[in-house]
């Protein structure tokens, strides 16, 4: 065989795996949408294209039940989470990352140790804390919890990021005299942007995507968040699982994640790696 | 100017424990707090209904045995319970087998997004769906395609002649665990495949190059040169994925809930605190696999030598 | 005011002086319930006049329809001690593991428990606590298609060996002639509390006793209910499809009512809904008790029903325990069976001319609740949500086909003689 044969065939080979990665990611998604589109019998059709344009199971979703008031659960949840620990983070990983002082190590190894704790083995200790603060049931209780995965993760990437930035941006700073408070806000601050939304994006989405606690910590229809109403979600079907209208529930919660995502790949890969491989 | 510095230094580290402090003691109540107070538990008899009468049983829910009047020894606790190891087994199956393939096509996604083609933006794009889908939404994603009757992963595989009768993925004991174990790859070989991809971008391209000239054979210089070069990276990422992966626990409770032939050691915590109201009997399990985690970890960290410290060497 | 309401209806009265003690001002009553068929509807219809004449509104919390995963976030919630449901609706077999948790209503219901079935307002007593009033009670059928029996010369089978047969004669005949999706019997072989409930019917048609005697002598390592679930297994694939293994009550009368089974085993909530008009098999079908074993065994039901109690942590106790009063009573019991033929525990209304006019299946199966074989909640009291889980498994595994039918009961046997301990 010549050499183009064997390019010619490396470069179909190559498009061949790319077409099956594409296939295989995309697939599963693209079927929850068209059997998203579908009522009554035909859902129980196997199809492969879109064959029917039927709005009917968004319309139910957002129309009947809670479901609208569960999608601002979990986006109000998700954002005060991020927000408290990202507010937390930025400090203490400043303290962390610039400050030389005796049980650095240990504590970070302690906050990376936290960040690997099985949820199940919080949860009878987290039930009686929010049992007792009176919490159970609302979303602080949530909020409260996320806190154990979401804030080790910020302090750990954003230590890594901080550590990362070249000493002399600081020294100018204290040279002029600048509290320390005021070389994170103003010195920084400014610099670390792109990271805060990185980490914020990746908390974001670990918080949108809980469901043990959610699933523990609340009850009603009206506090549930979003994978919890459709974990849940029960048919006001007569005759089947509604198949249609969970497709049309996780459409419309994907989504906007997807498009989160897709606008913000670069950084997102980013923060993956900066929260696994450096560390 | 010593003694000024060193002031300066001193205000630094004043400074930087009360940036410290807001965040330990977060965490302190929210992880130290509740952690204690499970395995607390897990030494009395507390019940779910009676949160603050239990009373200390020591090693009991772990461990312990009694001699019937009969003469006949009994032995009690988590530690003899089979259904608590068959949850230990399938916990090790999950996170073994979904780790191993989860690396295996993460390496391979992550090739194929290292070479240089047209369109390679999509496909990153695309990998990314997987990903971004909550763990629930694809659960019930998957179980409505692995539908015996209706799903479409079985007319696939009847159209394509695989099998021959519709097969009941989540029903059958023999298939339900790797229905779930399909999911999980499915969405979590995309993270794999970022992680290693950022590792190979770390390998010097001219290193190809010259392997190149050379014409060894690519096989070999995957072998030879890139894996022993991203060795670091992996290691890191199969070690959070393992830990992921033995914690699971959404997954299971939707796609199989109740089939003893996927319950993981998380999913049967859950039953003993909750259903069963043996709230200290489950703690203990809880306890148990947060102990095996741990141990993992600082495994992981000692093997690893892992450089907390952030010093640069 | 008064005198207005003594002129409506039976339902208006009753409501009236259910609310004697609780005038005053409307508030929100949170009610929680498994959604199975058209529950929420039907009590949404139900409760109109208690709304209309309390002024209070209620609001439903639906969960899925397992029973097992209800039963978990129920026990949860109130251990929290919430307060932001009033009113559950409980299984029957729910009653000793919850009590300590629910109102006691032995005084606001002295009035009306005489209307119902002495047993079942016994299965709801707990140390001597009324801790629950009957909406229903169920015992289940054997749905089949009186059309396919009739085309293929069949009789209503009375064994199980007679199922097995007419069910298999009859799904490769309408195979061969092009129905490839139509199944024999379908059932409820998930591992959760409904497989317990299947299971026991087998074991005690056969003559294999009840799991756990009434005196708590566990009894299921036998012969007979060995054989039992060994026929059971033998369905799975031949007469059942696979798939019958993750199947609850939803996902068979889904299969049923697309008109793909010949036989199905289930509540009679789905009589009402197989009658609807736009079911395919409305006017195909009817009932009969399940098959027994042979001679000298009889048919075996397992008692079902559901109840509703009022949260110990309830804010408005007054106004939940009217609700619970009025969904409990004669007239809102009778409502409930004529939308959705649901068994009534009022012993007056199976001689209700307008159930035995629309809900035929009704009167009809007043013998057989009364014969229904409790599931063994009362003798093994706090433990029974583990005996039964320990059951289903082992029954689940035989069905799978991982281990025998004798090995998988001997080792029951061993587990829940631990469970048990000294008592139980």
């Amino acid at each position: 065989m010549n050499a183009f044969a064997m390019s010619i065939l490396k470069t179909v080979g190559l498009y061949l795996l790319v077409a099956i990665i594409i296939v295989v990611s995309v697939f599963p998604f693209y079927y929850a949408i068209i059997t998203s589109l579908k009522t009554g019998t035909a859902l129980f059709e196997v199809d492969y294209w879109i064959t029917s344009f039927n709005f009917q199971n968004y319309w139910d979703v957002l129309q009947s039940g809670e479901f609208p008031r569960n999608i601002l659960n979990s986006i109000f949840i998700s954002a005060v989470t991020v927000a408290l620990s990202l507010l937390l983070a930025v400090t203490a990983s400043f303290a962390l990352a610039r400050v030389r002082f005796r049980g650095r190590a240990l504590l970070l190894m302690t906050i990376l140790a936290v960040s690997m704790f099985p949820q199940i083995a919080v949860l009878a200790g987290l039930f009686e804390l929010i049992r007792y603060i009176g919490l159970y049931n609302t979303p602080w209780a949530l909020i409260l919890s996320y806190t154990i995965f979401t804030l080790p993760f910020t302090v750990w990437v954003l230590t890594t990021f901080m550590r990362d930035l070249p000493i002399e941006i600081e020294e100018a700073a204290i040279v002029d005299g600048a509290t320390p408070w005021q070389i994170i806000s103003k010195v920084f601050m400014p610099l670390m942007w792109p990271a805060l939304v990185t980490t914020g994006l990746l908390a974001f989405i670990g918080a949108w995507n809980e469901f043990l606690f959610a699933l523990t910590f609340t009850v009603s229809n009206s506090e549930r968040t979003v994978p919890v109403a459709i974990g849940l979600l029960s048919g006001a079907s007569a005759y089947e699982t509604p198949w249609g209208i969970i497709m049309a529930a996780s459409v419309i919660v994907t989504i906007p994640l997807i498009i989160l995502v897709l606008i913000f790949q670069r950084k997102i890969v980013a923060g993956l790696t900066a929260g696994g491989v450096k560390g | 100017m010593k003694s000024a510095y060193s002031e300066l230094e001193a205000q630094r580290i004043r400074a930087a424990m009360w940036f410290l402090l807001p965040m330990i003691a977060a965490l302190m109540l929210v992880a130290a707090y509740p952690l204690l107070r499970s395995i607390y538990f897990s030494f009395t008899d507390t019940s779910l209904s009676n949160l603050y009468g239990g009373q200390w049983v020591g090693f009991e829910n772990y461990f312990s045995w009694k001699t019937l009047p009969s003469g006949r020894t009994i032995f009690k606790g988590t530690l003899v319970d089979p259904a608590w190891w068959n949850a230990v087994w399938n916990t090790i199956r999950f996170a073994v087998v979904s780790v191993f393939f989860e690396t295996v096509f993460g390496l391979m996604v992550a090739l194929v997004l290292n070479a240089n083609f047209y369109g390679r933006g999509i496909v990153r794009a695309a990998i990314l769906i997987p990903w971004a889908i909550p763990t629930i939404v694809s659960a019930k994603l998957w179980a409505w395609m692995l539908n015996d009757q209706f799903g479409i992963i079985n007319d696939i595989l009847l159209n394509l002649g695989i099998i021959s009768q519709k097969i009941a993925w989540t029903a059958n004991p023999d298939t339900s665990m790797f229905a779930v174990l399909i999911v999980d790859i499915w969405k979590t070989t995309p993270f794999m495949a970022l992680l290693c991809l950022a590792g190979l971008q770390m390998v010097p391209r001219d290193m190809y190059e010259a392997a190149k000239i050379d014409g060894i054979n690519p096989i070999k210089v995957f072998f030879k040169v890139t894996l022993p070069l991203i060795r670091p990276a992996l290691m890191v990422a199969i070690i959070f994925r393992t830990l992921d992966a033995l914690r699971i626990f959404d997954l299971v409770y939707v796609l199989t809930p109740n089939s003893s032939s996927t319950k993981t050691m998380s999913v049967i915590s859950r039953e003993n605190l909750i259903e069963f109201d043996k709230f200290a009997y489950g703690s203990a399990q809880s306890t148990l696999l947060f102990l095996m985690i741990a141990l993992f970890v600082i495994l992981y960290i000692w093997l690893g030598k892992l450089n907390l410290s952030g010093d640069k060497q | 005011m008064r005198l207005m309401f003594k002129q409506t209806l039976a339902l208006g009265t009753l409501v009236t002086t259910l609310l004697a003690a609780s005038v005053a001002q409307a508030v929100e009553i949170n009610i929680v319930l498994g959604s199975v068929g058209k529950d929420v509807e039907v009590l949404k219809e139900l409760i109109k006049p208690w709304e209309k004449e309390t002024g209070n509104t209620l609001n439903v919390v639906p969960m899925p329809s397992s029973a097992t995963d209800q039963f978990a976030q129920y026990r949860l919630w109130l251990a929290a001690g919430n307060a932001d449901v009033d009113v559950y609706q409980t299984d029957v077999i729910w009653a000793p593991q919850l009590s300590d948790q629910l109102l006691d209503l032995t005084d606001a219901a002295k009035d009306i428990v005489k209307e119902h079935f002495p047993s079942i307002i016994e299965s709801q007593t707990v140390n001597g606590k009324l801790i629950a009033l009957p909406i229903f009670t169920d015992a289940p059928a054997l749905y089949y298609r009186k059309d396919l029996l009739e085309k293929h010369g069949a009789s209503v089978p009375k064994t199980w060996a007679e199922l097995t047969e007419t069910a298999k004669k009859i799904q490769d005949a309408e195979r061969a002639a092009g129905s490839k999706d139509l199944w024999g019997y379908v059932w409820q072989g998930n591992a959760y509390e409904g497989l317990t409930c299947n299971a026991l019917e087998w074991v005690k048609s056969h003559g294999g006793g009840q799991v756990i005697e009434a005196d708590g002598t566990i009894s299921i390592n036998n012969d007979k209910a060995a054989a039992a679930l060994e026929q059971a297994k033998t369905w799975v694939n031949s007469i059942s499809p696979e798939g019958v293994l993750s199947y609850k009550e939803e996902e068979a009368r889904g299969v049923w009512q697309t008109g793909n089974a010949v036989f199905m085993r289930n509540w009679p909530y789905a009589y009402s809904l197989g009658s609807a008009d736009e079911s395919p098999i409305k006017g195909k079908f009817d009932v009969a008790p399940l098959p027994s074993a042979g001679e000298g065994t009889s048919s075996a039901a397992t008692l079902g029903g559901w109840n509703v109690a009022v949260s110990k942590y309830s804010k408005n106790p007054e106004a939940a325990i009217s609700l619970v009063k009025f969904l409990a009573s004669a007239p809102s019991q009778k409502q409930r069976a004529l939308l959705s033929s649901q068994l009534p525990t009022v012993m007056a209304l199976y001689d209700d001319e307008d159930i035995k006019a629309q809900q035929p299946l009704i009167p009809r199966w007043k013998d057989v609740f009364l014969q229904a074989v409790p599931r063994p909640s009362a003798p093994t009291k706090s433990k029974y949500n583990e005996v039964s889980s320990k059951f289903w498994s082992a029954v689940h595994d035989t069905l799978s086909g991982k281990g025998s039918a004798k090995e998988n009961l001997e080792v029951l046997e061993a587990e829940l003689t631990d469970l048990k301990g000294n008592a139980w």
